[in-house]
């Protein structure tokens, strides 16, 4: 079993680690934003579709410990990685200048993905964790976005998710070795095309709660 | 171009031998050459110090033709210098502007500890190799030429590879000191021929291991390295060695 360890230890186990639960958060994501399309559908399309939802029973429990054990994997590897990425350069530059490799997404990644923990913690706090003995779940989310704080922390924290993919998309599939010189112009381009549609979609979703209700 | 002669000023990292400290000092780089190197410019500031009783700055270099990797400074914050696959050795002074302010620094890593001045000591990247950058091959007669079929193209990719010079910038250049580019070009020169192939599990995992233990960071695919290196090592090169390192851990019974 020592095996397991030292190569599950690796750095390069540890990229290949991010890659797979974040490309499940990204599967993840695709499927909240599909059901949230119920919105545009009004109030009862989308109470509907919540109670299809619910109506999947442990299925839907497996899926929510998932998720939970895979934040768990991302979130602790990437404590991990940004300690020790601090720590492999202990003197800095007094001067350090961008050759051209990096961009704002990936410079930004630790950072992008500190503020998403902070918006899935008020996103449950203030959703799934809200009283729902007396209300629809349309009615406890059109209550939430009717508040402006809320409402701009969402669209600002849909912008931030869509950085994080932004980088976060190719970079995945490169962790895992999957370069190719066909495929990963079509990776790199559906990475940005996917960002832009969870920043868009996600982003607007508020506004057509307020609209609607 | 027509040789002009122009003056910098040099903000220069100074660390005496066996200190673990140092400071930048300020000094004037007068009447040079646009035709001179970076470090034929240095070699002419030292000149000045000398003369001056002032310790000439002391740095790295040996082929000054941009084919041993000896050489390495990051020159105003970027590795080897902002021109494109160029050493520092092959950097001109007709890149810069007279009056320009310079700033020149050690390759800073947790794994390359400076020794002096600019010299930095790389001795990281011998142990990686060691763990597992070469082939065994039986000594005796050279094989037949055709015995193992390489295509054209394969050839060209592990030559691609094998262009590393070994030099570190890439290292410098990362925002987490990560070895991935020299480890992915010098894994992947080996993994790509047949030659290389028996002993590829087990050199992916005990490379990456003792690039590991030797403290440099993880690749975040920032592609700083790619964009400061000389030669132009591409980061398919990482994506290769990431795909070496997952059969090898995964499916083979190298432990
Ligand atoms: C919607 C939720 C999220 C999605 C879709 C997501 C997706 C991804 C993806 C696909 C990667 C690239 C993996 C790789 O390069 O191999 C990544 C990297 C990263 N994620 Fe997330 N992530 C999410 C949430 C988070 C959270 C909550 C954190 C931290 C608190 C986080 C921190 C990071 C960091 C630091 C990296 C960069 C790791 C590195 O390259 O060194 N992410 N993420
Ligand atoms: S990959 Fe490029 S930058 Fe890194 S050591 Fe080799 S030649 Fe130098
Ligand atoms: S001195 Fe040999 S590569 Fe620069």
């Amino acid at each position: 079993m020592n095996w397991l360890v030292r190569t599950f230890s690796c750095s390069v186990a540890k990229k290949q680690f991010m890659a797979v639960t974040g490309l499940a958060f990204c599967l993840f994501l695709t499927s909240h934003l599909i059901g949230n399309l119920f919105v545009y559908g009004g109030k009862d399309a989308f109470n509907a579709y919540v109670e299809h939802l619910h109506a999947l029973g442990v299925l839907i429990h497996i899926a929510e410990a998932g998720l939970i054990v895979f934040a768990l994997i991302h979130i602790g590897t990437a404590l991990i990685l940004y300690f020790q990425n601090l720590a492999a350069r202990p003197v800095r530059y007094k001067k350090k200048s961008n050759a051209g490799g990096r961009t704002l997404a990936s410079a930004t990644m630790p950072y992008t993905g500190l503020f998403i923990l902070v918006f899935i913690v008020v996103h449950l706090v203030s959703m799934k964790f809200a009283d729902h003995s007396t209300l629809s779940t349309f009615d406890v989310t059109a209550g939430v976005f009717a508040k402006p704080a809320y409402l701009a922390f969402y669209i600002v924290s849909m912008v931030v998710v869509a950085f994080h993919v932004n980088h976060g998309f190719w970079s995945a599939f490169q962790s895992f070795g999957a370069s190719h010189p066909k495929y990963m112009p079509i990776v790199r381009g559906f990475g940005i095309l996917f960002s832009l549609i969870v920043g868009a979609g996600f982003g607007l979703i508020p506004i057509a709660f307020n609209m609607i209700s | 171009m027509e040789e002009k002669f122009i003056n910098l000023t040099l903000k220069v990292w100074r660390q005496k031998l066996g200190e673990k400290k140092g400071k930048i000092e300020t000094y004037q780089a007068k009447n040079i050459s646009t035709d001179a190197s970076f470090l034929e410019m240095l070699d002419i500031v030292n000149d000045d110090l000398t003369i001056k009783g002032i310790e000439p700055i002391a740095f790295d270099h040996d082929c000054r033709e941009g084919i041993c990797g000896m050489c390495g400074q990051v020159v105003n914050g970027y590795a080897h210098g902002e021109e494109k696959g160029t050493t520092l050795c092959q950097l001109h002074m007709r890149r810069f502007k007279d009056g320009d302010t310079v700033f020149v620094e050690p390759f800073r890593a947790k794994a390359f500890k400076v020794v002096k001045d600019l010299v930095v000591d790389r001795s990281a990247f011998d142990k990686i190799i060691q763990a597992g950058g070469y082939i065994t091959a039986k000594a005796g007669g050279a094989p037949d030429a055709n015995n193992l079929p390489v295509t054209y193209e394969t050839c060209e990719l592990a030559m691609n590879g094998a262009e590393c010079i070994g030099c570190g910038a890439c290292v410098a250049a990362c925002p987490n000191a990560s070895a991935m580019l020299f480890v992915g070009a010098k894994i992947s020169h080996l993994a790509l021929l047949p030659q290389g192939r028996p002993e590829a599990a087990k050199r992916a995992l005990a490379m990456v291991r003792t690039m590991d233990s030797c403290g440099f960071g993880n690749c975040s695919n920032e592609r700083e390295c790619e964009a400061s290196c000389p030669k132009n090592i591409e980061i398919t090169n990482i994506a290769r060695l990431n795909r070496e390192f997952l059969s090898a851990g995964v499916c083979s019974t190298a432990m």
